[in-house]
């Protein structure tokens, strides 16, 4: 105990549920993480659906709606993110009244994350082979019998496979956005750590996201693995 | 055969590709009946448009012109070169009625084989007994009734389609479209695949369209037989008839693959005995269909002409319970004797090509 409080002597002095405690920066990495990767997963599950269902040799062929997904993907993707905090301000205002702290961060948080997500999820489903597909066809399957019992069944190893890779660099984002006063590990370890010299608290922040990345990984590994039978 | 109604008719079927820069006539102008109980093969190499053509039967793939009636229900009609097709709610009742099978197979990799079986009839609703009684009165059909649980990567590849026909059949339909099924597969399946179809034919009274490169699967199974090339159909009949007297060149070429006449022909002639050949011996090919081959043939030529054969190379194929013949044989003995033992074959309903050798 002794040789820790000397190790670690501002890591210990920031405290657990002290206004900027340890407890307080992994729930706002928690909440961060959690409630963006729910509304930017949906979106890009509705936009990676789309971009292979509408797509020119999908089930339901719609040249102008692809286009239109497909450019508000690839346009979002190209923003850098730190850039996507701050220009989107406007619309953050708009939607929670706030332009900072951890709720004005699940705005670009969500918004950054799904056009990345929506390719993902994109890939994983153009993976599943035609020929099942029209196989489904041939035995008169309807439209959403396809999505959901052939696309979302067949993919769905893929598809939480690259969930997993979704929320790890979701959670690099979450360090991003303490730039806009959101809290959270990421933001512990820059203002705090960093600007304060303070590199004990640099280290335990960067090995608790470690740790939380890890976690993600295996839990995300071991279900994909359950769903897989291939 | 009684006279009935197709179960099948295609109809001046046209598929245009517009594609950026060029336009594929896929299939043109193809018109085919298919009736009740038939296994009707079509046979062609890849590209000749065979698939897309049978893809047209459920509407897989839309005909730009021509009429598609399956059943006594239109789902493609041409009005004067405006083609219409049938809703696609009703499209998919009909799709129900008629089966197919893959060449890879297209199981559901994550669904076992129970579930894959089940897929068709998803829609109906039936109690855990009603399906658990269903799979396993389709598996026991195919011959895989142990399976039900496992996954398709845990079988083999007849094993794969199998299940896939288990699953064709879940709808009870009439028709089962067979899209190079046994293409993927190694001889022994092939026949294993074939032997089950025959059965399912002649159990269940299945029409069965087979599509296929492999004159062999069609020899097997078939009693009717279209040869495509470039999209349109060159020859049809029944099987007998496209084998004992092909006309076109690729049909020819296309039995060639199945009895190897060809390779044995050459092999004939290359022997020795054939290169010494002596006048007035002569080497001739004798083809002969049905009845004429319960004649001792043969034995007659000695006894009553006395001319020998000397017999090279032979192929006896049974189709469709008749039996299909070509011998390859050196007739030796007087000349007089040679043309009188041949007008006798000939007599015989047998054909006699001469190869080598003249009469003099």
């Amino acid at each position: 105990m002794n040789w820790i409080t000397k190790t670690f002597p501002n890591v210990i002095s920031l405290g657990w549920s002290t206004d900027q405690g340890w407890g307080l920066a992994i729930y706002q990495t928690l909440y961060m993480t959690f409630t963006s990767a729910i509304v930017g997963g949906i979106l890009g599950l509705i936009f990676g659906f789309g971009l292979v269902l509408f797509a020119e040799d999908g089930i339901i062929p719609n040249r102008p709606l692809y286009w239109i997904l497909d450019k508000i993907v690839s346009i979002f993707r190209a923003i850098p993110f730190i850039i996507l905090l701050a220009f989107i301000m406007p619309f953050t205002l708009f939607l929670v009244h706030t332009t900072i702290g951890v709720n004005a961060a699940l705005v670009p948080l969500s918004l950054g994350v799904f056009p990345f997500y929506a390719r993902q999820v994109q890939n994983a489903l153009i993976s599943v082979d035609g020929g099942i597909i029209e196989a489904a066809h041939a035995f008169g399957a309807t439209t959403s019998e396809i999505i959901f019992k052939v696309y979302l069944r067949e993919a769905l190893a893929d598809l939480i496979r690259v969930s997993t890779v979704t929320l790890i660099s979701l959670v690099g984002l979450t360090a991003m956005a303490g730039a806009i006063g959101s809290g959270g590990l990421g933001n512990t370890a820059i203002a705090i750590g960093y600007n304060r010299f303070q590199s004990d608290v640099t280290l335990v922040a960067t090995l608790l996201i470690i740790i939380f990345i890890f976690i993600i990984q295996f839990v995300g590994d071991f279900l994909a693995k359950i769903a897989s039978h291939k | 055969m009684t006279e009935q109604s197709p179960i099948i008719q295609l109809e001046n079927i046209d598929v245009i590709f517009e594609q950026k820069k060029q336009t594929v006539h896929a299939v043109k102008n193809v018109s085919l009946d298919i009736y009740p109980g038939d296994i009707y093969g079509i046979v062609g190499y890849s590209g000749a448009g065979k698939s897309t053509l049978v893809r047209t039967i459920n509407l897989l793939q839309k005909p730009t012109h021509g009429n598609v009636v399956v059943k006594g229900t239109n789902l493609a009609s041409d009005n004067g070169g405006n083609e219409t097709y049938i809703s696609s709610k009703d499209l998919r009742n009909e799709r129900k009625k008629i089966g197919m099978i893959f060449q890879h197979f297209n199981l559901m990799n994550e669904r076992t084989v129970a579930q894959n079986v089940l897929f068709p009839i998803a829609h109906l609703k039936l109690s855990k007994e009603q399906r658990q009684q269903k799979v396993t009165e389709l598996l026991e059909l195919v011959g895989l009734a142990d399976r039900a649980n496992a996954y398709p990567s845990q079988l083999s590849g007849g094993q794969k389609q199998r299940v896939a026909i288990a699953r064709a059949l879940a709808s009870e339909p009439e028709i089962l479209i067979s899209d190079e099924a046994t293409s993927a597969l190694d001889p022994k399946t092939t026949n294993s695949i074939l032997l089950l179809l025959k059965k399912l034919n002649v159990e269940l009274g299945l029409t069965i369209v087979l599509i296929t490169h492999e004159m062999q699967a069609v020899k097997e199974i078939a009693n009717k037989v279209a040869v495509m090339e470039n999209g349109e159909v060159i020859e049809r009949g029944s099987l007998l008839e496209i084998f004992t007297a092909p006309q076109k060149q690729l049909t020819k070429d296309f039995i060639d693959t199945a009895t190897n006449l060809e390779d044995g022909l050459r092999k004939v002639q290359n022997q020795t005995i054939v290169e010494n050949l002596q006048s007035p011996d002569v080497l001739v090919q004798l083809s002969y269909a049905g009845s004429s081959t319960d004649e001792p043939l043969i034995s007659t030529l000695f006894k009553d002409f006395n001319v020998s054969a000397n017999i090279l190379f032979g192929n006896v194929e049974i189709l469709q319970n008749t039996p299909v013949g070509t011998l390859i044989t050196i007739l030796s003995g007087q000349s007089t004797d040679i043309k009188a033992a041949i007008a006798s074959i000939e007599a015989n309903g047998v054909k006699v090509s001469i190869l080598k050798g003249a009469l003099a």
